[in-house]
């Protein structure tokens, strides 16, 4: 993957103190992220404010839409414009964008959405904190496709995994995600931006042969098709319908299998190299603790907790969410007697954790519906039990 | 018309006291009055926005009639579908014939100009008879003052910040009632909360219309507009005097302005006092008062010229 020189113009270089919504605006402009079209929704309002102020001094663009429908379909037109692109929004903004989201896995469209996640359904909780966006973003859309989803714990990470987020939506041409929730979005820490010499931003796959031989769709050997930019002379058609190779609608049940085929397999057969985690003391564990965004910070005094009392815990906590580490989970299902798993939801990622683990060890929900964090000693019931 | 303001107050409140909205803000102002503009019973469906989040949280829960809250982008379909199962109940006897209801929908500027529009405009254009109110008050308050399409030329908004690069935002306001009266719905009009007596007039019109009615308020604003918040029924009557926000109804296509200032005052004397206009008297933003200027002018000009001859 060609490697792309960083604009120093976006790259804040040094030690900030950031609430996560702004260290997302900070990654995804030193990511070289210049398309910015959003909506204002609590608690991501923040990212969309930060670009809005910051962009006449980087240059680039940003436009608040009429909804979110607009902002997701605005980011399609950037991005095939050649322009990294990015929106964030929260609950209800973020199910306004289903379809679109569809759309540019359909098209496989390089974009980047951040979902500051608040207590749901609907309205729900709007200023309070929940994870229970975690399936919808990978099952939201209508359709069999796959896309790449990151969950960071803080504003550090917020500013390392938009620009990772990037580097995936650009790699492998699909819509990709930061699921992060309102906690980690308004906690303010410090965040250190590097130079811009030490960031590394991938370049897309830019189509430069012949003129009449571009196909849209046509895979690479990596399986991933080259791109062009709008206005730079070559043509190309695209669309939402099942299409072959050159972007044309086919209508039929070879094509539907063969795009269908191909957007869930570029993402499987590369999920080794998108898969990240961080593990801690899993190698004797009998109980791992698997949790991600701000729920693993909680959980970590939990299991601080339990080891004092003389339980081995290990953790393991979910960098990448979507595609789901479920050859790591099966391993360790081998050697532990239980995984445990808070999340604020009422049970999404713990199903992952069941499938992954196939009945070698139970996975215990720690279940906490949103509008607050766990309290440890729940988490902490939960490994007690699980190590019995 | 014979109302006073003395009568008004004797009717039951619909909107009562306990909600949690800004000093000075203009939305209960507003609907206080609109909700007294009939004696038949309500029942609102309200987008996301101020009113809803600070009339609605328990224990600010201040709604003494039936009220649903929707999404942020749908109040006119959720009463769409009230007003069509309250007609189809009083076909089929379950509804007294002679039973009135009034069917009424209600969001800022962001859930109708901008988010809910296409749900605002399949309602009216199908015919549901239920008068919707926008308080418009030119920008997401909600959210923390980002740009709406009803904010205004020049004004700064966080999401449209004025600073070293910009003199606030450079596109006009969406004229959203002209848009609801090329509808050719029975009733369209603007209103403000510095003429009640003529915001209740409207409002009762809208009522009794028979068919879709729009209502287009001018929400004074302290906390997003920047200003000192005991002044703001002054600042609605300065907006009614530089015409920057006409007083003018649609009655089944024929235009009618309601307040014409003897004598029309520079939009700089509505500007001055709102912080989000305070960069404009900086040096080198003067371009952008004179585009506001020329702006409302025109404006003014196309409504004058619009007006059905009072004669007729």
């Amino acid at each position: 993957m060609k490697k792309l020189k960083v604009d120093p113009k976006g790259v804040l270089t040094g030690a900030h103190y950031l609430d996560g919504d702004f260290a997302i605006a900070e990654g995804a402009l030193a990511a070289g992220c210049r398309f910015f079209a959003g909506y204002p929704i609590t608690p991501s309002t923040e990212t969309a404010e930060r670009f809005a102020e910051r962009i006449p001094f980087v240059g680039g663009i940003f436009i608040q839409m009429e909804d979110e429908i607009a902002s997701v379909t605005a980011l399609i037109g950037a991005s095939w414009a050649g322009k990294k692109a990015m929106t964030v929004t929260s609950g209800p903004g973020f199910s306004l964008m289903m379809e679109n989201i569809g759309l540019a896995a359909m098209m496989e469209t390089p974009i980047v959405i951040a979902n500051v996640q608040r207590g749901g359904p609907s309205t729900g909780l709007p200023t309070l904190v929940g994870q229970q966006d975690m399936m919808q973003v990978r099952w939201g859309s209508h359709g069999d496709y796959k896309i790449i989803a990151l969950s960071p714990d803080s504003p550090q990470e917020c500013f390392d995994l938009t620009i990772q987020a990037f580097n995936l939506s650009e790699t492998y041409r699909v819509p990709t995600f930061i699921m992060t929730d309102e906690c980690v979005g308004h906690m303010h820490e410090k965040v250190v931006i590097p130079p811009a010499d030490k960031i590394e931003v991938v370049e897309r796959k830019w189509y430069e042969g012949p003129k009449e031989k571009y196909l849209p769709y046509k895979p690479d050997k990596d399986m991933i098709p080259f791109m062009v930019k709008a206005g730079d002379g070559y043509r190309f058609h695209t669309t939402g319908l099942t299409h072959d190779e050159r972007g044309y609608p086919v209508i039929n049940a070879e094509c539907q299998d063969w795009v269908v085929r191909h957007l869930n397999d570029k993402i499987t057969k590369n999920a080794e190299k998108i898969i990240k985690y961080e593990e801690e003391q899993t190698d004797n564990a009998e109980v791992v603790v698997v949790s991600y965004g701000i729920t693993s910070r909680v959980a970590y005094r939990a299991v601080q907790l339990a080891r004092k009392a003389g339980i081995k815990v290990g953790t393991l906590r979910l960098i990448t969410v979507w595609p789901f580490p479920e050859k790591r989970i099966k391993e360790l299902a081998k050697k532990v007697k239980a995984f445990v798993v808070p999340e604020i939801n009422y049970g999404q990622m713990v199903l992952e954790v069941e499938r992954a683990a196939a009945g070698k060890a139970p996975a215990i929900l720690v279940p906490h519906c949103g509008g607050w964090v766990h309290n440890p000693e729940d988490i902490l019931k939960a490994i007690k039990e699980a190590a019995k | 018309m014979a109302v006073r303001l003395k009568d008004l107050t004797k009717i039951e409140d619909k909107l009562v006291a306990g909600h949690g909205m800004c000093l000075g803000c203009g939305i209960p102002l507003i609907f206080k009055v609109i909700l007294r503009a009939t004696e038949d019973p309500i029942i609102a469906a309200n987008a996301t926005g101020c009113l809803e989040v600070c009339t609605t949280i328990y224990p600010r829960t201040a709604w003494n009639m039936n009220w649903i809250h929707s999404a942020f982008e749908n109040a006119a379909s959720t009463i769409a579908g009230v007003e069509a199962m309250y007609k189809s109940l009083k076909k089929k006897g379950q509804i007294p014939a002679d039973k009135k209801i009034k069917f009424m929908a209600m969001g800022g500027d962001g859930g109708t100009y901008d988010i809910g529009l296409q749900a605002l405009s399949g309602a009216v254009e199908r015919g549901h008879n239920f008068v919707y109110v926008c308080y418009d008050n030119n920008v997401y308050a909600n959210t923390g003052g980002q740009r709406s399409s009803a904010t205004p030329l020049g004004a700064s908004a966080t999401t449209d910040p004025a600073g070293a690069k910009s003199a606030g935002k450079i596109q006009g306001r969406k004229d959203l009632t002209k848009i609801m009266a090329a509808h050719n719905i029975p009733y369209a009009a603007q209103a403000s909360p510095a003429r009640w007596l003529d915001l209740y007039n409207k409002a009762e019109k809208a009522f009794k219309a028979d068919g879709p009615a729009f209502l287009n308020v001018m929400c004074i604003c302290p906390t997003e507009w920047k200003y000192e918040s005991s002044m703001g029924i002054r600042l609605a009557q300065m907006a009614l005097d530089a015409c920057v926000w006409p007083l003018y109804e649609v009655e089944k296509g024929k235009y009618k302005i309601n307040f014409k200032p003897k004598e029309k005052k520079p939009v700089l004397e509505w500007l001055k006092p709102q912080g989000r206009f305070r960069h404009l008297f900086k040096e080198g933003n003067a371009w952008m008062l004179e585009a506001i200027q020329k702006d409302v002018d025109k404006e003014w000009d196309e409504l004058l010229k619009m007006e059905a001859p009072a004669s007729k």
